[in-house]
């Protein structure tokens, strides 16, 4: 671990300034899109994700013979998401990757058993990838669930911590520190329930630090639950009072 | 030929949430997983389930109390059938005595052979000639407007059409909007005093076709299909403008019912239909409409 960059300065805060348990600051739109059933828009400090969500509906081909639903999932990064330009073809290894880690996590909130032989498409695109990408996905992903009007256990929120070189845990790293060589946690998780959906780790550090890194995510995912839930409710009240709350009374 | 575009600034941008403004009482709304009240003594109805005994919301939407029936109805989802509602459905198979119809449901919907009028009118047996002829009455593609007649256990609707009222559709425009903003009535099929008739189905597809003459309109049997007609120009720009003002109100979220759909119209009468496109036109009719439904309401 000798190469390894210092994360935190004499004064304890990181390289852009934030402090170990400091979010990036979130922003998020829900129902961006006209077209899809729910769409979500979400801004994690500079990474910036879309996602669209079609469903759930008849299942096609074979399939169909299932009593579970299928939950389908693309995620793809735009060509100019990253500082040099790079062509990421649909069916890459990383992004094949990540659809199999969102399926896996979003599996664990849809209540599957209510939608036999149907199948939920999710899309995620990354517009802007500044670290997180699979956490801010997964997050844009359940928004757009939510608007989609999916039913859910509860919110499956992600995030990401990592460990500076004295071993304190930092919250929700950015593209600067995941490329500086800390390693990278990357918790999905049912925060209310304190399940863990889906856990994946980059790089080796001792154990005895494993369990306050995994803490300090799910601190992460706690606080980025309540960032959602408020928007969700905000984007409620917005297009509820447009008509009068007729479509409920 | 010049082309006149309109650009406008990111600055200027509509901030569609202003429509929302002054509210005095607003419901409580619940997000997934939050606990709507402890199980004992309620029933859980849809949109919630049960955990550690209590009863939790699945869906992010208002509570909804009948007696002690608690659901959650979600602002927005896909269309979920009832029995007796009126849906614009779109043939996507033909089967073995069945049409299969996309109805913007969970699943693809059936329309049985049995439940359609055959051409002509008379009721008898389905024979293995109709059988046969199944794609002479609905093809492919074809738009039909129907009524909900069951719902199979997997939630599968079963429509039909054995009414004069419904059947095939000819000529027209199809909407798509999301179908909690068509408010559910007794009556969904519309002649509008500006001269177009609108069904709307409950299922957020939207049909907008010329007025007929009432006395072509019996005897059909649902089937006839008359597309050498032609439609004159300003009956279709009454049409272009009914659909650009079913989309502005679905941009502002209004409900769609007769009375918002005419009032929409009435007020878009100062701009050009194509206007009836640009953000702050559709803006100014949201505005308006919504005004007037208030007023109206009082």
């Amino acid at each position: 671990m000798a190469g390894r960059f210092e994360l935190l300065s004499e004064q304890g805060l990181r390289l852009d300034g934030r402090r170990p348990h400091e979010l990036r600051h979130i922003k998020c739109k829900m129902g961006v899109f006209e077209q899809p059933d729910g769409s979500a828009y979400m801004e994690q400090g500079n990474t910036k994700v879309l996602a669209a969500v079609y469903g759930p509906h008849q299942a096609k081909g074979k399939k169909t013979e299932t009593n579970d639903v299928i939950i389908n999932c693309q995620y793809s990064q735009a060509t100019f998401s990253t500082s040099e330009r790079k062509n990421r073809p649909r069916g890459d290894r990383k992004s094949q990757e990540f659809k199999m880690y969102l399926q896996q996590a979003l599996s664990a909130a849809i209540k599957s058993e209510l939608y036999p032989r149907s199948q939920i498409d999710v899309y995620v695109e990354v517009l802007q990838a500044d670290g997180a990408n699979y956490a801010v996905s997964l997050n844009a992903a359940t928004l757009a669930l939510i608007d989609a009007g999916i039913c859910l256990n509860e919110f499956v929120v992600a995030c990401t911590a990592s460990l500076s070189k004295s071993n304190i845990p930092l919250t929700d790293i950015s593209n600067i520190e995941e490329v500086s060589g800390g390693p990278k946690l990357t918790v999905a998780a049912l925060p209310t329930a304190e399940k863990i959906a889906f856990l994946e780790m980059s790089e080796r550090f001792h154990i005895d630090h494993l369990e306050t890194v995994i803490e300090t995510a799910m601190a992460g995912c706690r606080e980025i639950r309540d960032i959602l839930e408020a928007a969700v409710k905000e984007h409620l009240i917005h297009i509820g009072s447009a008509a009068d709350w007729g479509r409920v009374c | 030929m010049s082309v006149n575009a309109t650009i406008s600034l990111a600055l200027d941008r509509v901030d569609w949430n202003a429509l929302a403004g002054n509210q005095e009482k607003l419901p409580r709304v619940f997000t997934p997983g939050e606990v709507l009240m402890p199980e004992a003594g309620f029933m859980r109805g849809h949109g919630t389930f049960v955990e550690d005994e209590n009863i939790k919301a699945s869906v992010a939407g208002v509570i909804e109390k009948v007696n002690k029936l608690i659901s959650v109805r979600p602002l927005k989802s896909r269309y979920v059938g009832e029995i007796g509602d009126v849906v614009v459905a779109r043939v996507i198979e033909v089967q073995q005595k069945r049409w299969r119809v996309d109805t913007n449901s969970r699943l693809d919907s059936v329309l049985l052979l049995s439940s359609v009028n055959l051409p002509g009118g008379e009721l008898r047996r389905r024979s293995a000639e109709d059988e046969q002829m199944m794609r002479q009455y609905l093809d492919e593609g074809d738009l039909i407007s129907a009524e909900v007649q069951n719902i199979f256990e997997e939630g599968t609707l079963s429509l039909y059409t054995r009414s004069l009222k419904y059947g095939k559709l000819s000529q027209g425009i199809l909407v798509k909007v999301f179908p909690a903003l068509v408010k559910r009535r007794k009556m969904h099929f519309h002649n509008l005093s500006c001269g177009a008739s609108v069904i709307l189905g409950n299922n957020g597809y939207i049909w907008i076709s010329p007025t007929k003459n009432e006395d072509q309109e019996g005897g059909e049997g649902g089937f006839a299909q008359n597309l050498s007609e032609v439609v004159p120009r300003h009956e279709r720009e009454i049409i272009a403008r009914v659909r650009n003002c079913i989309l502005a109100l679905a941009k502002c979220k209004l409900m769609l019912y007769d009375t918002s759909i005419q009032y929409a119209f009435e007020e878009s009468l100062k701009y050009d239909v194509h206007e009836l496109l640009q953000q702050h036109v559709i803006y100014d009719i949201g505005e308006q409409t919504q005004a007037r439904l208030r007023d109206a309401d009082e």
